[in-house]
């Protein structure tokens, strides 16, 4: 039942491949879309970081929620298309947890994710320059631990490429039928409680 | 004490960023994705410093330290951050924000110390975690990836925890 829609099977690159040019241009173009969003959003403030994390300003998951429901409509009527094909993001449900706690205590200590942190030393938020030789250091370091994890925890619960559906076992468009809608709904409730 | 929001709505701008999704993948079938060329950047350092080293390491045997798609991302978001905030006269030109500041004080050291240790956390467990906020809370959460969902609330999750101890309640 999974297994016809769970995405593509693989998207691994050719490390040895270097991208095209056209394509070095279009990511730096594309990059520069995301940060004048992202500071126009307020998102690579400090302030609006935080008051998300300590529940006093919504401004990321409005951000956030649209983005999703709106790529999300317009990704899959491109994938049903023949347009784009899925990159869906393998899961291992250890190593999901223990990273993504993990992420979410070194957000807490920075104030920025590795996007907005990038947003906010573009708006003169110089304090994102530590943060980001962090960023580096700490990525470094799991390379250090790479092989040790590949072995390990990355196998705990090791499920594949599953998506939401996947789970409760119906198909795509019926899950999006249903989901579109309730996303939409809780922006439109999140309007309400804190305008 | 109240603080600037962002200039334009935050439902405008997210629903630009679902449309700039589309583009990436149409355009140069990737999803946005922003902590993997931090990665690559560290390698890069890492072949300057210990070529031979780096190049044993798991990790970036799959992702090669070069300058690709998602460095030039990466290069990109630097500068458009600072052109919507030049031409919208929100320079901070700060090392302290000003939340922080009222809270622990000027010092641009403790600042600092706290910022690079906080990056240090969240690189490593994006690396574990396969994503952070762009790559799993956008890219992979819009295509219904189990690990996505489940990995933004873990960074919520933690998000807040560490916020609240920081801040106080």
């Amino acid at each position: 039942m999974s297994a016809e829609h769970t995405a593509p099977l693989e998207d691994k690159e050719a490390p040895g491949k270097p991208d095209s040019m056209p394509q070095l241009v279009l990511g730096f173009v594309f990059g520069i879309v995301f940060g004048f969003l992202l500071q126009k959003g307020g998102v690579a403030k400090y302030e609006v970081l935080m008051g998300q994390f300590l529940l006093t300003d919504f401004t990321v998951i409005k951000v956030m929620l649209s983005a999703i429901v709106v790529g999300m409509v317009g990704i899959f009527s491109m994938q049903a298309l023949g347009l784009v094909k899925l990159h869906v993001k393998p899961t291992r449900y250890a190593a999901n947890i223990t990273g993504g706690l993990l992420f979410g205590i070194g957000l807490g200590l920075l104030g920025y994710c590795p996007g907005t942190g990038a947003a906010a030393l573009g708006q003169g938020s110089y304090d994102a320059i530590p943060g980001i030789l962090g960023l580096m250091a700490g990525s470094y370091i799991y390379a250090e631990t790479s092989g040790y994890l590949g072995s390990t925890m990355q196998n705990i619960g090791n499920r594949g490429r599953i998506m939401l559906p996947d789970l409760i076992g119906t198909r795509v468009p019926v899950f999006l039928l249903i989901f579109v809608p309730l996303l939409v709904a809780s922006l439109f409730i999140l309007q309400r409680l804190t305008p | 004490m109240e603080y600037e929001g962002g200039a334009w709505s935050p439902y405008l701008v997210g629903a630009l960023i679902g449309v700039l999704s589309m583009a990436t993948f149409y355009f140069s079938d990737k999803p946005l994705g922003i902590s993997t060329a931090y990665a690559r950047l560290a390698g890069l350092v890492g072949n300057l410093v210990a070529k031979n080293h780096t190049g044993t390491l798991k990790f970036y045997q799959d992702k090669t330290p070069k300058i690709e798609w998602g460095v030039m991302l990466l290069f990109g978001v630097v500068l458009g951050a600072f052109i919507a905030a030049y031409t919208g006269g929100e320079i901070a030109a700060a090392w302290v924000p000003p939340l922080w500041q009222e809270r622990f004080g000027p010092e641009a050291g403790l600042r600092a110390g706290v910022a690079f240790l906080g990056g240090v956390i969240m690189a490593y467990g994006a690396r574990l975690a396969g994503g952070c906020t762009s790559g799993h809370g956008i890219s992979g959460a819009l295509q219904l990836s189990v690990s996505s969902w489940l990995a933004m609330l873990c960074f919520f999750a933690g998000a807040v925890v560490t916020a609240m101890l920081l801040f106080g309640l």
